[in-house]
């Protein structure tokens, strides 16, 4: 009995020890989008190596989810590829919580076939008509006599919510589209399917040697109905805006960074983290949304 | 004398342990039916139950008009659910009467166990064969450009559900008196004869009983539909069509869903719907496999 009592006495000592040393390496949590999980994956598990003392655990789950979990506080950082609704920014106020966002990466948000599709481009309109579930059939765009099978995200993604606003005109999906688990699932789909159209962030076309996936195809998009059609692959065409489904991806914290958090978000925004960012197939971030960075920095 | 009260109060204390176990199992489960309930409920001030159970369209996140009917959804649910039924009985049955009457013993010690273990797969895994081996192969037997559709889900469920179905059948082909297969025998049937027309029909209400809890399962199975149909929202005509259960649809939305809005109240309005479903699936097994045990008495 006795040495029971000691062997309990141990473990709660042991324990209690263990609890106390644990706030030393604060963990900060990042929460969001899909299709940046692994690029903050990356940049995380590379800021990690540079600085040892540094712990971040990045979770996906849709931008949806990232906002959320920051206005219930159950994140430091919610990674997000679609800016905040206002009802999000008025409950995150009421919460306590005051967003503030900074551009880590530019999305070219593009518009992907199966490789055996004749068509090399489309208008924003048509993709939008796709999509709304105006047109069924690829023959009414120039194509084969197939019908047309969608691919989509989710209603939590972000870029199920960008493409509504942006291509769709704020205007309901079409009830046919198959609503994906995530980027990675719509290009596998999109490769079988020879009737698919999709639409994946721009680092999801590459496979592990830097390629575009085979099977694929990118279609060129056109603002206008007679515009000049550009790819999502084309840098100068994002950077300048002419293509027209770039998109900036953000992060957003709560008040002012301090700490580890300001530490790295200007890592992630520096040239370091630049060049990952074009490594794992996204853009860099150009002077305007610096400038936002900085603003938001102080 | 000291020992003697020691063991009654150790008896009571046993059995007042037990008695707690079993009041905490029901009250867990009417708790979670008030919760259901309790939050459901405010679904129904801006949603008349009528638009919401006969309402095909529902898409509350819509820019337009948010639309909250769930017709489409249990129409998806109850085609997935009897698709893999009508895959998974046939089945279910055909193996525990091949193990029960056929099978050496050694080939059914072999066999069984391997039939347990299947129902320790884990859903995640059984949806990823979904999209990786039945889908393309459903694809290209159909000719159709993908094979995300309620047919997938139905064989996947078949598989999921085969477990329950397989051991409950077999336990109640095993529980017909001997002498009932022996003296049809006797009276000159063949075994197949037997099998079919003697100690089937007197394990019925089991066998019965062991689909409708395999139909439990696959009514409630949420990652593996959710991964291989395709989750579209549209009205299925087929079982070649992309659908949506009510399962998947509370799965994809509740991570993201404004707490206390309209559209967080309807998840748990499918939430009850679901659970109704299901404890109705389960009451009705529930009935039939206690008439069975009665006779057998």
């Amino acid at each position: 009995m006795k040495r029971m009592i000691s062997v309990a006495l141990m473990t709660v000592a042991v324990l209690g020890s263990a609890l106390r040393a644990a706030p030393a390496r604060k963990m900060i949590q990042i929460k969001g989008s899909d299709t940046m999980v692994n690029l903050v994956q990356i940049l995380a598990e590379e800021y990690m190596a540079q600085n040892p003392g540094a712990a971040l655990a990045v979770l996906g789950g849709g931008s949806g989810t990232g906002v959320t979990g920051l206005i219930n506080k159950t994140c430091d950082i919610a990674d997000h590829s679609r800016e905040w609704k206002q009802k999000e920014i008025d409950q995150a106020w009421e919460k306590g919580v005051t967003p503030r966002f900074f551009v880590i990466a530019v999305d070219g948000l593009s518009i992907i076939v199966n490789a055996k599709n004749p068509l090399e481009k489309l208008t924003m309109p048509q993709v939008g008509a796709l999509y709304r579930g105006e047109i069924k059939n690829w023959k009414v765009l120039g194509g084969p006599d197939k019908p047309v099978s969608l691919y989509g995200r989710q209603s939590n993604s972000g870029t199920y919510v960008f493409m509504q606003e942006h291509v769709l005109g704020n205007k309901n999906y079409s009830t046919d589209m198959k609503e994906m688990n995530g980027n990675a699932q719509i290009i596998e789909s999109v490769i079988q399917d020879e009737g698919a159209v999709g639409y994946v962030g721009v680092g999801y076309l590459y496979d592990k040697d830097g390629k575009i996936r085979s099977g694929l195809k990118i279609l060129n998009i056109s603002k206008e109905p007679n515009g000049e059609a550009y790819s999502p692959l084309d840098k100068a065409a994002v950077d300048t805006k002419k293509y027209p489904v770039a998109r900036p991806l953000y992060q957003a914290v709560s008040g002012k960074p301090s700490g580890e958090i300001a530490k790295f978000l200007a890592w992630e925004t520096g040239p370091e983290g630049q060049k990952i960012v074009e490594r794992e197939g996204f853009y860099t971030i150009g002077g305007d949304y610096k400038a936002l960075n900085e603003k938001n920095f102080k | 004398m000291h020992k003697i009260r020691l063991a009654r109060f150790k008896e009571s204390a046993i059995r007042a342990f037990f008695f707690s176990s079993g009041v905490l199992a029901v009250l867990i489960l009417i708790g979670i039916f008030a919760t259901l309930l309790y939050t459901a409920i405010p679904a129904f001030k801006e949603i008349p139950l009528s638009e919401f159970l006969l309402k095909k369209t529902w898409d509350p996140t819509s820019p337009e008009k948010a639309q909250y009917g769930i017709l489409s959804m249990i129409v998806s649910t109850l085609m997935v659910t009897v698709g893999a039924l009508a895959l998974a009985v046939p089945i279910g049955i055909g193996v525990a009467a091949y193990l029960s009457d056929v099978a050496h013993w050694r080939v059914r010690e072999i066999i069984k166990p391997i039939v347990e273990m299947l129902a320790g797969i884990p859903s995640v895994v059984v949806g990823f064969l979904g999209i990786v081996l039945f889908g393309p192969a459903i694809a290209k037997i159909f000719r159709i450009g993908n094979g995300l559709n309620a047919l997938n889900g139905s064989v996947l469920l078949a598989i999921m559900s085969l477990p329950t179905i397989i051991s409950i059948s077999e336990d109640s082909l095993n529980a017909v008196p001997p002498a009932y297969g022996e003296a049809s025998l006797a009276l000159g049937a063949s075994r197949w004869q037997t099998l079919i027309r003697v100690r089937i029909p007197a394990a019925l209400s089991g066998i019965i009983a062991a689909c409708m809890l395999g139909m439990g399962r696959a009514i409630g199975e949420t990652m593996t539909v959710l991964m291989a149909t395709g989750n579209a929202r549209s009205f299925p005509h087929g079982f070649l069509d992309s659908v949506r259960t009510m399962t998947a649809d509370v799965a994809i939305e509740l991570g993201e869903v404004p707490y206390y809005t309209t559209h967080y109240y309807a998840l748990f309005a499918i939430g009850l719907v679901l659970f109704i479903m299901t404890f109705v699936v389960n009451i009705g097994a529930d009935l039939i496999l206690h008439k069975y045990q009665e006779r057998e008495l």
